[in-house]
């Protein structure tokens, strides 16, 4: 085993257990700060995987902005505690663990199945400037569709949150 | 590395988001576990690229577009939370069922 799947491996069981705390925790503020763990694992995945760009851009937007903007959320509608406000009926809760739980053994076992011999070996780092490249050159017309969408989305929010 | 470690947890992460979804009655709480599944589709994305060698760097984009989608989404979610709490006082996403037949 490698020093690669070793760093790997520590990175998923401390992104795995948080990602389970965000959805298991009674504290809504506990639970956005294991969303931070969790992504914060993934960015190290990524830096695994050869990908530091994707890594920063995981960092940056996710940790940065998207949690802050959650905490934001927590804190306008107060912030409710406890298992009885943030947690389904126990019948509902029931069947989510049971359609998590095969939705889990059915990935892992197709994916087993296809690719249980295949190894991710000898990857070069991908350098931003090559990533920019196939961006802009490649897939221009995407970049400027998701522009676009997150101008959208802005005003959209603005729209909707402001008071009149 | 073998190409199923980073898969098996991306497999994890989108469950986790699944369970999540279904299980709480809070939007914020929902909008954090949708948050969960992308980035399980963002691992998987990134991990294709890498087993590909792909030279367009398809994955690694595409896992960009996801997290600048995620943000738009996450934005305008959080936006018609704060809507419907102003009007009604609440977040549980069962109390909100003006179109339910």
């Amino acid at each position: 085993m490698t020093g690669q799947e070793v760093v790997f491996l520590v990175l998923a069981v401390v992104g795995g257990l948080a990602g389970l705390l965000v959805v298991t925790s009674r504290n809504i503020v506990h639970a956005a700060l294991y969303l931070v763990v969790a992504l914060s694992s993934v960015a190290g995945v990524y830096l695994l995987l050869a990908a530091p760009f994707v890594a920063f851009v995981q960092v940056i937007i996710y940790v940065g902005a998207i949690v802050v903007l959650i905490l934001f959320g927590i804190m306008l509608t107060r912030a409710p505690v406890g298992r009885r406000v943030l947690d389904n009926t126990l019948r509902a809760r029931v069947g989510a663990f049971v359609v998590g739980l095969g939705m889990f053994t059915m990935l892992t076992w197709f994916m087993a199945d296809a690719w249980s011999g295949e190894r991710i070996a000898g990857q070069a780092v991908t350098t931003t400037a090559a990533l920019g490249t196939s961006l802009f050159r490649n897939y221009v017309l995407p970049f400027e569709a998701v522009s676009v969408l997150l101008l959208a989305a802005l005003i959209g929010a603005i729209v909707l949150a402001r008071r009149d | 590395m073998p190409l199923l470690y980073p898969l098996v947890f991306a497999a994890f992460l989108f469950s986790a988001g699944v369970y999540g979804v279904l299980a709480r009655r809070n939007a914020v709480m929902v909008l954090m576990s949708i948050e969960l599944m992308l980035n399980a589709v963002n691992v998987n994305l990134v991990a294709f690229n890498a087993y590909l060698k792909d030279q367009l760097l398809s994955g690694q984009v595409f896992a960009l577009f996801v997290v600048a989608v995620a943000a738009a989404e996450v934005g305008i979610g959080l936006a018609i939370v704060l809507l419907i709490f102003r009007n009604r006082e609440t977040v549980n996403i069962d109390e909100v069922d003006l179109l339910r037949w």
